[in-house]
């Protein structure tokens, strides 16, 4: 066993363990702590993959955005989670035998493919990933309609989401 | 090195657990962590392939991109209506938001 699949199980335990967490605890701001858990690990799972820049991306956008931004959710709401009861809903069975099953399908199809245990070829020296994404993105024969179709998506969001919330008195 | 299957089952994993979040939890703002979950699982894989795929084509990579721009989107809009709906009816429950559930 080599040093990077070291790190990557011990990053994939606390990724797991915290995903789990995520939708097992009780108390809304725990959930959300747990939820920059899961998050990080993500992150140091990008960097293993050599994508530097989508894992500081991925502390930026979704640490401290999102995440901050469900923090807040949760304290402008918490009022009726601090009186416990049921957490689950009635048909939560159904639900975890879909997600064992799904996970069992996934599995099953992964094993049938010829690719599944791939090994990465070495990045050559000199390969800029950073330079060539932003190229990429920029460029007329690359992503940029899709990228200009994110930020008009970004400012939408944006107005909707000061409409909804809007308080009119 | 890491083979390709180690990824893939990680994610498929990530993303059953948010799968679990959205069908089993009851709370809206959980719904919403379960589908963040279901993302960032994508995400990885995405990432995975184009690592293991040919490296010059930034597809991969470009699309993870689009999938977090979609994410803050969501986001931003889910918690503006669970808000919204909290300061109405006062709760976010999903059960108890049945007004259009006949």
């Amino acid at each position: 066993m080599t040093a990077s699949q070291i790190i990557f199980l011990l990053v994939a335990i606390v990724t797991l363990g915290s995903a789990l967490m995520v939708v097992a605890s009780r108390n809304l701001v725990h959930a959300a702590l747990w939820l920059v858990s899961t998050l990080f690990g993500v992150a140091i799972i990008y960097a293993l993959l050599n994508a530097g820049f989508l894992a500081v991306v991925q502390v930026v956008v979704y640490i401290g955005a999102i995440a901050t931004l469900f923090i807040f959710a949760v304290m402008l709401t918490r009022r009726d989670q601090l009186e416990g009861g049921v957490q689950l809903n009635s048909g939560w069975w159904l639900g975890a035998l879909i997600a064992v099953l799904t996970f069992g399908g996934l599995f099953g199809m992964f094993q049938s493919w010829s690719g599944f245990s791939k090994t990465a070829t070495d990045i050559p020296s000199g390969f800029d990933a950073v330079g060539q994404l932003g190229s990429a993105l920029t460029s007329p024969v690359g992503f940029v309609l899709p990228f200009e179709v994110a930020s008009v998506l970004l400012l939408a969001a944006l107005v909707g989401a000061v409409y909804i919330a809007f308080n009119r008195k | 090195m890491i083979p390709l299957s180690w990824y893939l089952i990680l994610s498929a994993a990530l993303f059953c657990i948010g799968l679990f979040g959205v069908l089993a939890r009851k709370n809206a703002i959980i719904i919403l962590l379960g589908v963040e979950l279901m993302l960032n699982a994508v995400n990885v894989n995405l990432v995975a392939f184009w690592r293991y795929g040919d490296i010059s084509l930034m597809a991969g990579q470009v699309f993870a991109i689009i999938v977090f721009a979609v994410a803050a989107a969501e986001v931003a809009v889910g918690l503006a209506l669970v808000i919204s709906v909290y300061r109405r009816r006062n709760t976010i429950i999903a059960n108890e938001i049945d007004l259009l559930k006949w």
